[in-house]
């Protein structure tokens, strides 16, 4: 198992099903976020059961945070390994003659939606967790729609954010159609596949755009 | 038509190389890129200096042995063409030609514009062949019934002539494309399923063996292919290596 690890295609299909993996929890995540606009109420239940459920918090959440880790490791490996397979370099390189720019750089829209999710981890996820286990607050189900809205209150968040998502959304136009092609997906229905990659990468970090400048627009007045 | 040329000069495989200058004059835009350099390097020996070193072989387009890297692109700015094809009619009077080896930790330099690809030669010894003896009992062609689209995918991938302008075009200098069309050539016949599992995962073990990088999908490959050898090969190569590792 080591040495298939060691190959080059068996590592791209970790980072491909690694990614696909993360694709798929971004799509659950804006689903639960989007009901802060349409439904509040909706949206404290939901968020309350995905703080509280011993599946989500004890299984789930461990591989959603070991699915990252092992996508930016393995990302930061591959890097290493193809600048060293070009040790000297072009003195004349015309990469954009050939391949698209999002394609090219994916570890710097890669690195800087990570950065993103530092800032995201701090905001809401260390929050949370000090509110349940070092503050060891009483649960309450009610909470979740006003602290989301309180946060995209200053605009430097809410600005941050929105910069993330369009880095997102670039990583996503070359990342979620390619890891079709690394798994051996390149038929007929290719075409498709790649349309409605394209329309997800956009429309998924759209909609988190929209849900932070609309909470920002409408802060909570008391 | 007048040029002026960035060209890399390196005396051998152990010397540091580095970006000389040269101006040249009366180039007609019918002559091909390789015959640009014949004539450069005929003012060089009548110069008395060293002509430049470079690979060529047929300029017809179908050996792989041309290679360059042309001012940012395997065999320069024109589309499905060697750089022997090349003409020199891409290029206007006055321009600055930038003129480089392909550049990977694989395709060491030799001298000058030379690199040594035989690590391509041992990925296809690795598991690009057949063990069926085709010498002496050669079958009638239509003995064995073959789908027409996998027939023609079998042909397109074999028309890989080799020349490494992926690995030179690739930002990771990556070699799955010439790879895939040598696993692919041999998969989609049934001659070549006696060797299928071994075969891919030789080829692959042997190509990341060589120092090649790792595929990104950028496409680049398939643009600056000269020979228009399609994305979908590595797509069946990585499904065939997948399917081998299942099987063990």
């Amino acid at each position: 198992m080591s040495g298939l690890l060691k190959s080059s295609i068996a590592r791209k299909v970790v980072m491909a099903l690694s990614g696909l993996f993360l694709v798929f929890f971004l799509g659950q995540h804006f689903v639960i976020n989007i009901t802060s606009v349409i439904a509040p109420d909706t949206f404290n239940s939901w968020s309350h059961f995905m703080g509280y459920n011993p599946l989500v918090q004890y299984i789930l959440q461990p591989i959603l945070i070991a699915g990252v880790i092992v996508h930016f490791v393995m990302g930061i490996g591959l890097e290493l390994q193809n600048n060293r397979a070009r040790s000297v370099k072009y003195a004349k390189y015309k990469g954009s003659a050939n391949a698209s720019w999002i394609s090219r750089n994916m570890i710097i829209t890669g690195l800087v939606v990570l950065a993103f999710l530092g800032l995201h981890m701090y905001d809401f996820w260390v929050h949370e967790m000090a509110y349940k286990y070092i503050e060891a607050n009483p649960e309450d189900p009610t909470r979740y729609y006003e602290e989301t809205v309180y946060k995209f209150e200053p605009i430097w968040r809410t600005v941050l954010y929105i910069l993330a998502f369009v880095l997102l959304a670039m990583h996503l136009l070359h990342g979620f159609a390619s890891s079709f092609q690394t798994m051996g997906v390149n038929n007929k229905y290719s075409p498709a596949i790649q349309t409605f990659t394209k329309i997800y990468a956009i429309a998924i970090p759209l909609g988190f755009a929209f849900i932070a400048i609309y909470h920002h627009l409408n802060p909570i007045t008391h | 038509m007048k040029l002026n040329l960035k060209i890399w000069r390196q005396k051998d495989a152990g010397s540091k190389g580095k970006m000389m200058d040269y101006t040249i004059d009366g180039i007609d835009g019918d002559m091909s890129f390789l015959e640009m350099m014949d004539v450069l390097n005929e003012d060089l020996i009548n110069k008395g200096e060293e002509p430049i070193e470079f690979d060529h072989d047929c300029r017809e387009g179908i050996c792989g042995s041309c290679s360059l890297q042309i001012n940012g692109e395997p065999h320069g700015p024109d589309r499905l063409v060697t750089t022997c094809q090349l003409h020199m009619r891409k290029f206007s009077d006055g321009d600055t030609i930038v003129i480089e080896p392909f550049r990977a930790k694989a395709f060491p330099v030799i001298k000058d514009l030379i690199v040594d690809r035989s690590a391509f030669d041992r990925i296809q010894q690795a598991g690009g062949y057949i063990s069926i003896n085709t010498s002496g009992n050669t079958q009638d062609a239509n003995s064995i019934p073959i789908e027409k689209e996998n027939a023609d995918d079998a042909f397109y991938a074999a028309a890989c002539i080799g020349c490494g302008a992926c690995v030179a075009a690739c930002k990771n200098a990556s070699a799955m494309l010439f790879t895939s069309a040598k696993v692919s050539q041999y998969a989609l016949l049934p001659q070549g399923q006696v060797e299928a599992t071994e075969r891919v995962q030789n080829m692959v073990r042997q190509m990341d063996l060589e120092g090649f990088g790792n595929c990104t999908n950028t496409g680049a490959c398939e643009v600056e292919c000269p020979k228009g050898i399609s994305l979908e090969n590595i797509a069946r190569m990585n499904r065939e290596y997948l399917a081998a590792n299942i099987k063990g």
